[in-house]
C-alpha cells in the first residue's frame, strides 16, 4: 500500500498550478475545483479505463454498444486533445482484452481464488460482468459530474464514493502501466525530467493526492 | 493462512467467524492502494470501527495480507466481489 507524501503545494506541467483537492462541504458531500487541463486529464483517463473494462472480450467489442451513453464515454478522450490522447494511449495499449493476459485488466478484475482455477473461473463467470459494468458506471458518473472546462465540482456523498472508486481504478491502471512499486516516493525524488514517463508519473502522483483528499473529506 | 489476527485480540466484538463454515476473505497488499482508502473501504464494506479497519489495513501493509472476514463460502465470495469493486485484491480461501 502507499501513503501520499506530505507536500504543501503541488505543481507540474501536466496538472496545472496549485492543487487543493477535495474538501467536505458544510451541508454534506464534497467539493473541489479543477482547471480545464486537470478536468481533461481525469476525463481522458477515466474514459480509457471505462473503454478497457467495458469491452467484452467474448464479443470483441464494447459490452453494450446499444447504450448511447457509451458514446460519451468513448469520445471524451478524443475530444481532450493530442497530449491527452498520448496519455490515454498508455492505458489503451494492451496486447489482449482477455483478463489473464492484459495486466491492467487482470488487476482490475482479479481472480478470487489463488490455487483453484475452476473456482476462480466460476467466480469470474458469475461476477465479472457486473464488476465491469459497475466500473463503467463509475466512470460515467465522473464524466457526468466533471465539466470538460473544469470549474468547481460539488458532489453528494454518494457520488463522491463513486468518484473514489473511479479514481482508484485509474490509479490501479496507471500503476500497472508505470510499474509502480512501494518505493514510488523515492522514484519521484529521482525522476529524470527527460524520462518519457515522468509526465505520467506526475499525473499518477497528482491523482494519488486527489484521492487522498477525497478520502479525508469523506471521513 | 491462520485465523484473522485482528479477531484474536477482540473476539467479543464484530466477530464474524462461524465455526462450522471456515471460509475466509483475504486482502492482499499492493503498491497502489492508499492506506487511508483501504481503511475507509474496510469501514464501508464491513461496518468495522476505524480502529479495527486501521489494524486490518496495517496487517495487509506489513504482513502482505490479512483475513478481513470469515463465514460461509457464499458470503465470502460476496465480500470478495464487493472488494474487487473497490479495487482491492481479495481472494476467498478455505481456512483448513
Amino acid at each position: 500500500m502507499s501513503a501520499r507524501r506530505g507536500r504543501g503545494k503541488d505543481s507540474s506541467g501536466e496538472t496545472g498550478d496549485v492543487v487543493e483537492g477535495f474538501r467536505g462541504r458544510r451541508g454534506g458531500g464534497v467539493a473541489a475545483s479543477f482547471a480545464a487541463s486537470q478536468a481533461g486529464i481525469i476525463r481522458a483517463l477515466v474514459s480509457q479505463v471505462a473503454d478497457l473494462v467495458g469491452s467484452d472480450p467474448a464479443a470483441g467489442g464494447p459490452a453494450d454498444t446499444a447504450d448511447p451513453a457509451d458514446a460519451s464515454v468513448s469520445s471524451a478522450a478524443g475530444a481532450a486533445g493530442n497530449s491527452l490522447e498520448d496519455l490515454a494511449e498508455l492505458l489503451a495499449n494492451s496486447g489482449s482484452a482477455t483478463p489473464p493476459e492484459d495486466p491492467v485488466l487482470a488487476r482490475l478484475l482479479p481472480d478470487a481464488y489463488l490455487d483453484d482455477s475452476a473456482a476462480a473461473g466460476d467466480f469470474r463467470r458469475f461476477t465479472e460482468r457486473e464488476l465491469r459494468s459497475g466500473k463503467v458506471a463509475a466512470a460515467r458518473t465522473v464524466l457526468d459530474t466533471l465539466p470538460e472546462g473544469g470549474g468547481r465540482v460539488e458532489l453528494s456523498e454518494e457520488d463522491a464514493q463513486v468518484w473514489l472508486r473511479a479514481l482508484n481504478d485509474v490509479r490501479l491502471a496507471l500503476g500497472v502501466r508505470l510499474s509502480i512499486t512501494e518505493d514510488f516516493g523515492e522514484r519521484m525524488d529521482d525522476l529524470d525530467p527527460a524520462d518519457p514517463r515522468s509526465a505520467y508519473m506526475w499525473v499518477y502522483d497528482w491523482l494519488t493526492f486527489l484521492q487522498e483528499t477525497l478520502v479525508r473529506a469523506l471521513w | 493462512m491462520s485465523v484473522a489476527p485482528a479477531e484474536v485480540e477482540r473476539p467479543e466484538t464484530e466477530q464474524q467467524a462461524v465455526p462450522d463454515t471456515p471460509w475466509v476473505t483475504i486482502v492482499w497488499n499492493d503498491p497502489v492502494n492508499l492506506m487511508s482508502y483501504v481503511t475507509y473501504v474496510f469501514q464501508q464494506v464491513f461496518g468495522y470501527s476505524r480502529r479495527k479497519a486501521e489494524k486490518l489495513m496495517l496487517d495487509v501493509h506489513h504482513k502482505g495480507k490479512a483475513v478481513v472476514s470469515a463465514g460461509t463460502r457464499e458470503s465470502m465470495e460476496r465480500d470478495a466481489e464487493v472488494l474487487h469493486g473497490y479495487g482491492l485484491w481479495a481472494t476467498v480461501s478455505h481456512d483448513k
